[in-house]
């Protein structure tokens, strides 16, 4: 039975990788069973994907902040400054849409390149230098909204962001009840999926890298379809895709591509390895440091933004809690707290699961307060699980 | 005759796919110093750490007798128990406690609840007599110098009344002085009855103390010699080390020394703001074309400094003077200029600020040249392979895979990987710190012909070495360097051992 021998190998050699794909399964499952299959229909699950939206744009951002061994507390307060900062600007200074979202992002980026300086130039540590911009940008909420309270949000455009959906083909009349835009936008990524995983193989057999065995290969393809597959159907059996789901992924998409293809993510990973040997290398250790904190800045502006517009409102306590949410996504999505080490789609997937596990739990009707220590359990359970299986990786 | 101490039967221990230690035996006599040597990879730190409890009962087969009853160690704290205390190559000291805090760390004098500091302090001062070191205990240990550190880490152990005491390659950052205390002292507590097993790469010192030698080659037993019947010698244990008699282990090269100053360092001197002092002072020095330049001197002489400053001052020290490159005055305030202008610098310590460990070979290579396998910013993995694989084959890096964790390779592997890193930024000036510091005879004849062939292509390179065979063996020429200045040049034809030590023992 070498094709057994196989997997058993892959996954041994993978468990770090996969382990937290099967957690989430395993939550899911359980979930699926215990509401009786309600947490699966694809109402519950188009919202969990909406909610889960702007923990997951932080986590991405965080996954890197602590990569390159710093933290980032102020990202929670920063969102919810800056998703009332594009309210204030719609609402009171009239500014269109497509000139606020760029704007806060903007301002997220300077605000995170603050932070840097105070780390990289200063010398600050980030925990401390965070924990102030947490309190600042606390007390800016407060000043920004004090006069009206919370903000609502009349542009349509923008409350889209976090409620709407991708239209659909128009003219379509078969399957009345299918999303078609989604269903085929499904298809079109599981091939193009496949396709680019078969060409990555053939070129490196090319140079006679080490690959996966057929059989092994042929059943990831296999599966990895199906998944894609079973969330197009779920998804587009109720509105299709959200227009949250679209920004999270093209963000993942491109901090994926960057952390891993390009100079700039090497750099990232070559200094939370060993900053001083990376410094000695020729990596500009404090260009760098700026760049993450202001991506994180960044991200935080678009977090806050999704946010304010799934509540069609900028509230006073926007953003509360925003920042433990993303550093436990990340860690459960497997970052190493020594550094170096941590996907951003790791982040997403820690996401997903502290979400599930809130939505989930919320639909058996148990109580916030076990919920909390549900949480914690599993965020404790996450790194227990990344510390013991990091001395049998490879 | 008297009896073992210790008798370790038929230990094999593997880890996945490695046989590290494969039906090891090892023999210790009570009150003897006991030296084991071995190329890196032998298993001679794995062979310890079984000893120690760090691999605890279960893990290995075989059995331990100590004192004549078979010991099954859990952990560390189990094998110190039962007398025996391991000194590693880095320190276990907390620099910014005091000595006499040091001393008794982890069994502090007392009621079990509060600490008794005036006994703690007077009963340090009576270890610190016994290893002869003259300083207060209440001296921090960041403020000694690494002897002396290493000084206190023996009282540490004599204080929980050690039989056998191990220690893991003890000199190899001492200078000669140091070494001699060290081994005056080992035979003193000799004389008290501690029996003392030595791992080393340095056979003269094998030689100078040892009284039994156990050489471990590719995870076996190779011999084990009695130094008092004549049988050890430099030659012979090499041969049992690498399985054949390296007749010179300094390999000869054919090159051209151009005339064409390729660095020139005039009136350098540079001052360390974070520990307030001066580093070094009116330094002036060249190097030309297809040169092999070798920096002699002491450790703390200030030539890991030097180095450093030229390479883009990462440490920030307030810099005068000039540096010129290739006739050009150059000024770098970090090492991505440098490296630029066609410097490159291998670190002292591989681990510590040379490689990313926890990254894998191909990584480490193109870490410091990414932008030759990129194309506007994205790196092209099938290019980063290719150029990997070609160093692998060139230096004879030895993996299972060039997606191998550096931390997996052994010492002179890392090493290579080191200097693979720094070829392929295709340098004019390779500085190498200590190049062969902690590796094996068979890796440093490799590192040498890699650095013969370097110079035969026409590169220059300046080698800092604390080892005086290495630079006699190597340089075309040497600077010796004391207390942050430069006292002495000469063409390799002058040099000696004697009149090197000489100058480098000089201010």
């Amino acid at each position: 039975m070498s094709f057994v021998k196989d997997i058993q190998k892959v996954l041994r050699q993978n468990i770090r990788e996969y382990g937290m794909f099967i957690a989430l399964f395993v939550i899911m499952a359980i979930f699926t069973i215990t509401t009786k299959g309600i947490f699966i229909s694809s109402r519950n699950i188009s919202n969990l994907l909406n909610q889960t939206g702007y923990i997951a744009v932080l986590g991405v951002g965080m996954t890197l902040v602590i990569v390159i061994r710093h933290i980032d507390l102020s990202v929670g307060f920063l969102a919810g400054f800056l998703g009332a900062v594009a309210a204030i600007a719609m609402e009171f200074w009239g500014l269109p849409v497509y000139v606020v979202i760029p704007f806060a992002l903007a301002l997220g980026a300077l605000a995170g390149s603050i932070t840097a300086f105070l780390v990289a130039q200063m010398g600050i540590p980030a925990f401390v230098a965070t924990l102030a911009g947490w309190l600042i940008y606390r007390g800016a909420i407060l000043v920004v909204t004090e006069g009206t309270g919370t903000i609502i949000i009349s542009s349509d455009a923008f409350n889209a962001l976090g409620n709407g959906f991708i239209p659909d083909i128009p003219g379509l009349n078969f399957l009345p009840e299918v999303h078609k835009l989604t269903l085929l936008l499904g298809i079109i990524t599981m091939i193009l999926f496949v396709i680019s995983e078969i060409n990555s193989r053939r070129r490196k057999q090319a140079y006679n890298f080490e690959v996966l065995p057929m059989n092994v290969f042929t059943l990831k393809l296999v599966f990895a379809s199906l998944v894609i597959a079973g969330i197009t159907w779920v998804l587009s059996g109720y509105n299709g895709l959200s227009w949250t789901v679209v920004i999270v992924l093209i963000v993942v998409a491109i901090y994926h591509f960057v952390s891993t293809q390009t100079v700039l993510g090497r750099h990232i990973y070559a200094i939370g390895g060993n900053p001083e040997a990376a410094e000695l290398s020729g990596v500009n250790v404090k260009k760098i440091t700026y760049v993450v904190f202001s991506s994180m800045g960044m991200l935080s502006a678009l977090s806050g933004m999704l946010f304010a517009s799934r509540l069609q409102s900028a509230t006073t306590t926007a953003g509360n809690l925003f920042e433990l949410d993303a550093i436990a996504a990340a860690f459960v999505g497997g970052v190493s707290a020594a550094g170096g080490v941590g996907k951003v789609t790791g982040a997403i997937i820690g996401a997903l699961v502290m979400m599930s596990l809130s939505s989930g739990m919320n639909l058996m009707g148990i109580g916030i307060a076990y919920q909390y220590m549900v949480r914690g359990a599993v965020l404790a359970a996450a790194v227990i699980f990344d510390v013991a299986t990091r001395s049998t990786g490879k | 005759m008297k009896p073992p101490i210790l008798e370790m039967r038929r230990i094999t221990k593997e880890f996945p796919g490695v046989k590290a230690l494969d039906d090891v035996s090892f023999q210790v006599k009570k009150g003897e110093i006991h030296c084991l040597v071995g190329e890196n990879g032998a298993g001679k730190s794995t062979l310890m750490k079984v000893l120690s409890g760090v691999y605890p009962h279960g893990e290995y087969a075989g059995e331990i007798v100590f004192e004549g009853e078979i010991q099954e160690f859990g952990s560390i704290s189990d094998s110190e128990q039962a007398g025996i205390a391991i000194i590693y190559q880095e320190l276990a000291l907390i620099p910014d406690m005091a000595i006499f805090e040091n001393i008794f760390l982890g069994h502090e004098i007392g009621n079990g609840f509060t600490i008794n500091w005036n006994e703690t302090v007077k009963r340090a001062g009576e270890m610190l007599e016994k290893v002869k070191l003259d300083v207060n205990p209440a001296t921090k240990v960041k403020d000694l110098g690494v002897g002396k550190q290493q000084l206190v880490e023996i009282a540490k152990s004599l204080s929980r009344d050690v039989k056998l005491l191990i220690l893991d390659e003890p000199t190899s950052a001492l200078n000669e002085d140091d070494v001699e205390n060290l081994f005056d002292l080992l035979r003193d507590i000799k004389d008290q009855g501690v029996t003392c097993v030595l791992i080393t790469h340095k056979l003269k010192e094998v030689i100078e103390i040892a009284d039994a030698v156990t050489v471990l080659r590719d995870g076996k037993t190779v011999c084990t010699l009695d130094a008092h019947e004549g049988e050890v010698s430099e030659s012979v244990l090499i041969r049992h080390m690498v399985g054949r008699e390296i007749e010179d282990i300094y390999p000869k090269r054919q090159h051209q020394i151009a005339d064409e100053i390729v660095l020139e360092v005039n009136d350098w001197t540079a001052y360390d703001p974070n520990i307030g002092r001066t580093v070094f002072e009116s330094v002036k020095f060249n190097l030309r074309k297809g040169e092999i330049v070798g920096f002699a001197g002491l450790m703390g002489s200030g030539r890991t400094e030097l180095a450093r400053s030229i390479f883009g001052n990462p440490d920030k020290y307030k810099t005068s003077g000039n540096v010129y490159i290739k006739g050009s005055k150059k000024n770098f305030r970090h090492p991505q200029e440098s490296i630029a202008a066609g410097v490159a610098y291998v670190t002292e310590d591989r681990k510590k600020n040379g490689l990313i460990l926890i990254q894998d070979v191909k990584q480490n290579i193109t870490l410091a040249n990414l932008k030759e396998i990129a194309r506007r910013g994205v790196v092209d993995d099938n290019a980063e392979i290719k150029v990997a694989t070609d160093y692998k084959d060139s230096l004879g890096i030895k993996t299972p895979s060039i997606e191998q964790k550096v931390e997996n390779l052994s010492g002179g592997n890392q090493q290579k990987v080191s200097v693979a890193k720094w070829l392929y930024v295709q340098p004019e000036i390779l500085i190498l710190d200590e190049p062969t510091r902690g590796i094996d005879v068979g890796a440093k004849f490799e590192i040498y012909t890699i650095m013969n062939q370097l110079v035969e292509q026409g590169m220059s390179i300046i080698m800092v070495s604390s080892e005086l065979p290495e630079i006699l063996g190597m340089s075309d020429r040497v600077y010796i360097v004391s207390s942050g200045k430069i006292t002495g040049e000469m063409p390799i034809e002058e040099a000696t051992q004697e009149n090197i030590m000489h100058m480098a023992t000089l201010n």
